[in-house]
């Protein structure tokens, strides 16, 4: 009697595209794409300079497969790395001018760009393909000197600070996918909070992909001055697609002495269909570096999309006294997959960090938590504590727990508990008998599962995660 | 209300209840005694939906056949079952609970949900009038329960979801004295209102305190024997080799 009710649910609801004419590079990847990319956004030398720099030492560089989730050889040279809506060659100065057919799909994924039907004094970026579209609450913002933008907006019109902390967390030679990234990144966020501000709303990016064939490279710089705090929050979608999509973005964060930063990801990527078709490749590099003293960042991560889900949203606790949080649920379903964790890179002295991983893996899904906690010599009297939850539905699906833990340092502690659970026919049938259909049960006990990185949400969202932890599950019992 | 015909049950080839009869009528409370392993609690545990089980037969609840609905249909349609072994769900705050199983009910059956705050108003009225200590509320569902206050806590939810039919699991095993007179309190309450019981119990104790209309012997995967509350009291007596 409930299946139609769970055919409806079941469905991806991002899953439309927009039929719009879009502007592209020619595929492939080369100089003169990068060139072609820079040259579109009027980027000044250096910064050319940079990305032909990250594009020799990717010559060089071999895509790493140390991974869990393997997945066929991405052909480079077949993906477009630029496209943007063909409205775009002459960037619309304001909402007005915007093509009505992108404020739509906006609308209909829930994101209202039009500053009246604000939503809920959260200023947002929206970043489709590879340029950002529009972002709100401008002004407001800029009367505390807070800056809000494009990353290409921030280069024109703030480049020093650019120049002062693009690759400073992440650098050009780190790894194939952040150097690609470095590359050809596209659009993407730039934030700065100055000295002793506290930023007065959530600030949120959202991600759409929408063209075929590409690839959205996205960069976001986030620098919170001395004594400020900032929240901050990406979402992301796609429409379904057979092919496999690959989303490489490089995100850095940057807490000067005495700030906050707190980042949260709902990432909800198309997952694929249910026998594993299509979907997207989410191979991320986050990184903050806690650079100043009393400095704190905070990771809260909600992965439920992708078809394969690659990140270790890390922090590198340079700052004495410096805090590193990471709060993870990450849930796979059908034939998803995610190899994800964090690295907590003790460099100062008390630096402290938490871990609280909630992994739930039904159909034939796998599921790695990959952590690293390091403790240098100097680190004195640090700390990290991690909690690694496990929970399974059924019995097709996979999941494993992979921590590496480093202590050189004799007065520092790290600790660390794992537990692996299972949902029983018991437990469901109990929750049946009260009234729940199996979701409702599911969704139930999975909330209550990672309540605790719920918890972490700005409020807003937390509601919104909580939904999507239950659609993500949808026909996963019965 | 409820009529149960022919009923036949199999768990892994073995035969549990065969053409096991019974017919429960609106207001009326029924209990059924039986030795251990007799198929009480396989009875409750179909009733209620749990799978696993080989049935045969027909059990009608308010004239609709009641295998054609799936357990939480069951339930919206009122029926109750306190567990004999009522089951922990960590992480998942009672409170929380019983609130999302009460609005899955009333939304089912059309009605107006309950916000927070009339929520919270019903639940520490109903905690109050059976001595539920209202700090397990803010617990893990049942983790870190005692055996009693599990069986307290189904007695709770059972109140509060005011079912047409209450299907009570040996309730009253591992109930104090004071907390076997509050749940035969809940209990009555609810019976006032016409709602139906059916009540497994290996003790006639619980008995004095909720008068059955009917007992049942259950012996051999179906009732031998039916009779007025004197039945009890002959049983525990004579016990169960002698009663025929
Ligand atoms: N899953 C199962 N697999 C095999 N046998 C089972 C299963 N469940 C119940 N049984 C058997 O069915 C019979 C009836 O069990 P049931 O739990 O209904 O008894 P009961 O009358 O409730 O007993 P008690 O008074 O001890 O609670 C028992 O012999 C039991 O061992
Ligand atoms: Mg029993």
């Amino acid at each position: 009697m409930r299946d139609k009710q769970i055919e409806d649910l079941k469905d991806y609801k991002y899953g439309f595209s927009t039929d719009i004419e879009s502007f592209k590079a020619p595929k492939g990847l080369n100089e003169e794409v990068i060139k072609f990319i820079s040259n579109i956004k009027k980027e000044p030398k250096w910064l050319l300079d940079w990305r032909l720099k990250a594009f020799e030492r990717l010559k060089v560089l071999k895509e790493p497969d140390w991974q869990k989730p393997k997945y066929p050889k991405i052909d480079y040279q077949d993906l477009y790395y630029y496209s943007a809506p063909k409205s775009f060659k002459d960037k619309p100065k304001s909402l007005d001018e915007l093509d009505p057919k992108l404020l739509e799909t906006y609308q209909k994924l829930g994101i209202p760009l039009n500053e009246q039907k604000r939503l809920n004094g959260i200023a947002v970026d929206a970043v489709f393909d590879s340029v950002s579209v529009a972002t709100t609450f401008k002004e407001t913002l800029t009367k505390q000197g807070i800056i809000f933008c494009s990353i290409s907006e921030a280069v024109q019109k703030h480049p020093e600070l650019v120049k002062k902390y693009l690759g400073t967390v992440i650098p050009l030679t780190d790894h194939f996918f952040a150097t690609l990234n470095s590359a050809v990144f596209t659009d993407g966020s730039f934030v700065y909070i100055p000295p002793g501000v506290r930023c007065p709303m959530e600030l949120s990016t959202y991600f759409r992909i929408n063209a075929s064939d590409t690839g959205q490279f996205e960069r976001t710089l986030i620098i919170a001055d001395k004594g400020s705090y900032v929240s901050y929050l990406e979402g992301c979608t796609a429409p379904m697609r057979d092919e496999n999509q690959l989303h490489a973005a490089n995100v850095e964060l940057i807490a000067l002495d005495d700030a906050e930063i707190k980042y949260s990801t709902v990432q909800n990527w198309y997952p694929g269909d249910k026998d594993g078709k299509g979907g997207i490749y989410n191979f991320v590099t986050k990184r903050g570096l806690c650079k100043g003293k009393n400095s704190k960042i905070s990771w809260t991560q909600v992965e439920t999309g992708s078809a394969i889900t690659w990140k270790y949203p890390s922090c590198i606790l340079k700052g004495d006294n410096s805090i590193g949080e990471f709060y993870s649920i990450a849930i796979t379903n059908n034939h998803q997959k995610a190899d994800t964790g964090t690295k907590m890179i003790h460099l100062g002295k008390n630096t402290k960090s938490k871990i609280i991983s909630k992994g739930i893996s039904a159909g034939f899904s796998d599921m790695t938590y990959r952590g690293l906690v390091d403790i240098s010599p100097k680190a004195t009297n640090s700390n990290n504590f991690t909690q690694c939850d496990s929970l399974l539905m059924g019995n097709k699906c996979g999941a494993h727990t992979v921590p590496y833990i480093k202590n050189k340092n004799s007065d520092s502690n790290i600790a660390h508990e794992a537990t692996t659970s299972k949902i029983s026919e018991e437990q469901l049938h109990y929750c049946q008998q009260r009234g729940l259909n199996p979701e409702e049960a599911v969704g139930l006990i999975v909330n209550g599962f990672c309540k605790e990185v719920l918890q972490q949400l700005p409020m807003e969202f937390a509601v919104e995660a909580q939904k999507l932890v239950g659609i993500s599950l949808e026909g996963s019992v019965g | 209300m409820l009529k149960i015909s022919n009923l036949s049950a199999k768990i892994e080839n073995k035969s549990i209840l065969q053409d096991f009869k019974l017919e429960i009528n609106p207001g009326e409370v029924h209990a059924i005694m039986g030795p251990n392993g007799s198929g009480k609690s396989t009875l409750s545990n179909i009733l209620s939906g749990k799978k696993g089980y080989d049935v045969k037969g027909e059990v009608l609840f308010e004239n609709i056949d009641l295998f054609s609905l799936e357990t939480e249909e069951r339930a919206h349609k009122g029926i109750f079952l306190a567990f004999q072994y009522p089951l922990e769900i960590p992480g998942v705050n009672t409170n929380v609970f019983l609130k999302t199983s009460l609005n899955a009910i009333k939304k089912a059956r059309g009605e107006k949900e309950l916000d927070a705050i009339q929520f919270l108003k019903l639940v520490k009225e109903k905690a109050k009038e059976l001595k539920f200590d209202e700090e397990k509320l803010g617990r893990q569902l049942n983790v870190g329960f005692s055996g009693g206050e599990k069986k307290k806590n189904e007695i709770l939810q059972m109140s509060i979801l005011n079912p047409k039919l209450s299907i009570l699991d040996e309730t009253d095993s591992g109930l104090d004295i004071d907390a076997l007179k509050t749940v035969a309190d809940g209990v009555n309450a609810l019976r006032k209102k016409n709602n139906s019981f059916l009540i497994i119990t290996h003790y006639q104790r619980l008995l004095e305190y909720i008068k059955p209309d009917f007992v049942h012997v259950l012996m051999n995967g179906k009732i031998i024997k039916s009779g007025g509350p004197e039945l009890a009291l002959e049983l525990e007596k004579k016990g169960y080799e002698n009663i025929n």
